[in-house]
């Protein structure tokens, strides 16, 4: 609505708040708020991964040998680099540098490719070696096959639904670039970069979670 | 307080025209109002299958339809009225409307947000109607494995529905937390806060808490039956019992997403009714968010007879126990307000009245059912669906209502009939009664829920049952009825009808401006201070 007229200037105030601060503060609170739900939407996967890893501690072990650690510890690699280039983002933002925040936004979006790229070299493996949850699974090769599955199920659940994560904060990332082309981020008004970045930084934090329960079991 | 002239600026129903100012509007008070009537309108159709359902009921076996739609028609009832009525209900609509107001605030912390929010709950019922095309849900509401994976239909559908519908709840849990926490009025610290909000902020908690819990479990069950993933399939290795576990640790909070709203409603019925500042203020702020906690630590009195261990069984049987002692603190500061107050029988007092006696006794049933031993003998019978009526309908709803033509003024600038709102009530709670008391008896005496066929001994009891429930029917219709006449026929509502004290009534005209305040309201004493309004 205001977009259009914001300068680097200039707060977009929203008439309902009395002033910057108080829009800042609810903006961050709000998005807090949603990062606790994305975490609990999370947990019910990790009570679940708990749940089977308690019942079938040999199998996960066995199971897990199938994951490839290289790829993964890339990936981890990738995005934890892409969170130092958000805050980066915000740095430039405080310093009026548009140029920068472009640069960084850019640099984000091409670790979040990348991210997508070697998972889709992962799961293509999965696929042709039949490794893939339920039914689907026919892989013959790893021991105990008639449960091995459910190993594959959980990974392919919690990096499945993570993958999406990453999709969805790649096209906020992409919004907040063309806002940025336009200017619209500076010193008085970064907080969309905040908030986005707070987002990326979530998808970040849940996957240095998944790689060691699901590439490093000991 | 009110000058004249806040009388003469349109109001926010009048301010703008057409119907792109009401689709794309990001005021809190329009998008309220498409909330109750979204809400109400699912309220009939759910109503329409509940009157289905005891028609079936007159006669064992066959009396309209076969056990198969039978169990379709349950499924719909109980859907649509959790997670189209009651979990949005009151916090979506009374407290769009009214939470900002009573804050001082101009709208709520996000309007977009709400206003997508709205929008989700649309799509989120579009896709549970839809269900209907695929083939009707037969599972029940609870969509219990492995009977969910197996059977044919749409469960799918429905539980995506359902899954929607609850990203729509977390944003507006989001947006409501955000508003109390950042956009109080100046001089509103937390204990000047209306109850109201108490109440709706304790439900917006477990709103965010709770929700995505149930949003991985349902995406979890579309997956199992999709793709077969070994979860919760037994066939596979997985765990139908793990299944219960997550749905209920949503679910049971759900229901104190459910009557958290309710009760906060009441508490401002009847301190305003009473015109005596509220007993006992802070226990029963408290008391909302001591509920809120314990919501999640009772989830197991669910499951008392689904191979949960003994001692699990009675540690949840014990906690399930402690829920009482907030729900008893409201109910006895709530009698203590009226002792001595100056009470008046409005229509809203007596909705509250209602909801007393009828809570009380849905509250005081739960303990039954949380005790193990008499658990194992009504576990799954009517004496369970009579329970959750009483706290339901009897209490939520009640409320509800209660709220609703408390509120109504306020709303559309109209007042009401007051007879025919005093025969509502009258209405409701007899139809009430005559519906649902029965059934505690015929549970009593082992009559399963979810049986379309049952044994010639509890014939009287499903009749009685099935003639309340066409009286209850036509009082909601009637209730419905009286609130949409005084639209045309009403007189105009005065600025603070009912001489409360929130700033809803004492800072802005019936119904409110635009941007709700000419002047940024002060607060400068607690919210029922009666003997200080001019």
């Amino acid at each position: 609505m205001v977009a259009n007229q914001i300068t680097k200037s200039h707060f977009p105030l929203a008439v309902h708040f009395a002033n910057p601060e108080q829009q800042v503060e609810a903006g961050k609170l709000g998005m807090w708020l949603f990062l606790a739900t994305e975490i609990l939407l999370f947990g019910g996967l990790f009570v679940a991964y708990a749940i089977f890893h308690h019942l079938h501690p040999e199998l996960f072990k066995a199971a897990h040998r199938f994951l490839d650690v290289k790829l993964g510890a890339i990936n981890t690699v990738v995005l934890l680099f892409s969170s130092l280039t958000v805050v980066l983002a915000i740095h430039a933002a405080q310093k009026n540098k548009t140029h920068l925040i472009v640069l960084n936004l850019v640099i984000t979006l091409v670790c979040a490719g990348t991210f997508l790229v070697i998972k889709y070299f992962e799961y293509t493996h999965k696929f042709h070696a039949g490794l893939l949850p339920g039914y689907f699974f026919t892989n013959a090769t790893v021991p105990s096959p008639d449960q091995a599955h459910v190993f594959f199920g959980i990974y392919f659940m919690m990096t499945g639904l993570h993958g999406l994560h990453v999709v969805i904060g790649m096209i906020v990332l992409l919004w907040l670039l063309v806002r940025a082309l336009k200017g619209q981020f500076g010193e008085q008004y970064y907080l969309p970069l905040e908030l986005g970045g707070l987002y990326w930084h979530l998808v970040d934090v849940i996957w240095i979670f998944l790689f060691p329960l699901l590439y490093l079991i000991r | 307080m009110v000058a004249n002239h806040l009388e003469e600026e349109e109001s926010y129903l009048t301010s703008k025209k057409g119907i792109a100012s009401w689709l794309f509007t990001l005021d809190h008070k329009r998008i309220g109002i498409m909330y109750l009537a979204s809400i109400m309108f699912f309220f009939l159709v759910g109503g329409l299958f509940a009157i289905l359902l005891r028609v079936e009921l007159w006669t064992a076996g066959d009396t309209i339809v076969k056990a198969k739609q039978y169990n379709q028609l349950f499924t719909l009832h109980g859907a649509i009225m959790v997670f189209l009525v009651i979990i949005p209900g009151i916090p979506a609509s009374l407290g769009n409307f009214v939470l900002p107001l009573q804050l001082g605030a101009k709208d709520v912390a996000f309007p977009r947000l709400n206003l997508m929010s709205y929008y989700i709950y649309v799509i989120g019922a579009i896709v549970a109607l839809s269900s209907l095309l695929v083939g009707a849900v037969d599972t029940g509401w609870t969509f219990y494995t492995p009977y969910s994976i197996t059977t044919d239909g749409g469960v799918v559908v429905m539980v995506m529905a359902a899954f929607i519908l609850g990203f729509s709840s977390i944003l507006t849990g989001v947006n409501f937390i955000s508003t109390v926490h950042k956009l109080r009025a100046p001089g509103m610290t937390w204990f000047r806060m209306p109850l109201f909000i108490w109440g709706i902020y304790a439900t917006a908690i477990i709103q965010i808490m709770a929700t995505p819990v149930l949003a991985i479990t349902l995406l979890l069950l579309v997956i199992e039956r999709v793709v077969k993933v070994g979860i919760f399939d037994p066939q596979l290795g997985g765990d139908p019992v793990l299944f219960q576990h997550f749905f209920w640790f949503y679910s049971h909070p759900a229901v104190y997403i459910m009557i958290l709203p309710g009760m906060a409603v009441i508490s401002e019925l009847i301190t305003t009714f009473s015109q005596k500042r509220i007993f006992g203020y802070k226990p029963i702020a408290y008391s909302s968010i001591a509920i809120a906690i314990i919501s999640f630590l009772v989830w197991g009195h669910h499951m008392f007879v689904s191979g949960q261990s003994e001692l699990v069984g009675m540690i949840f049987s014990a906690l399930t126990f402690l829920v009482a002692i907030p729900s008893g603190v409201k109910m006895f500061n709530w009698a203590a307000t009226m002792y001595q107050g100056s009470v008046s029988l409005a229509t809203p007092m007596l909705w509250a009245m209602g909801f007393f006696l009828l809570f009380a006794i849905g509250g005081l049933t739960g303990c039954f059912l949380g005790t193990l031993s008499v658990d194992v003998h009504l576990h799954d019978t009517y004496f369970v669906v009579a329970h959750f009526h009483y706290v339901m309908v009897g209490g939520t709803f009640m409320a509800f209502m209660g709220g609703i033509f408390y509120w109504w003024p306020k709303i559309t600038g109209k007042m009401y009939n007051e007879k025919m709102g005093v025969w509502s009530v009258i209405l409701v709670v007899l139809g009430f009664n005559l519906t649902f008391f029965v059934q505690f008896i015929m549970g009593a005496q082992g009559m399963p829920r979810r049986y379309y066929h049952y044994l010639d001994q509890f014939q009287i009891y499903h009749q009685i049952s099935t003639v309340g429930s066409f009286l209850l029917g036509f009082g909601f219709l009637f209730s419905i009825i009286t609130l949409l006449v005084s639209l045309k026929y009403g007189k105009k509502a005065p600025p603070n009808p009912w001489h409360a004290a929130t700033f809803e009534w004492t800072e802005t005209a019936s119904p409110p401006i635009e941007h709700n305040f000419h002047h940024q309201p002060i607060s400068t004493k607690g919210p029922y201070e009666y003997d200080q309004i001019a």
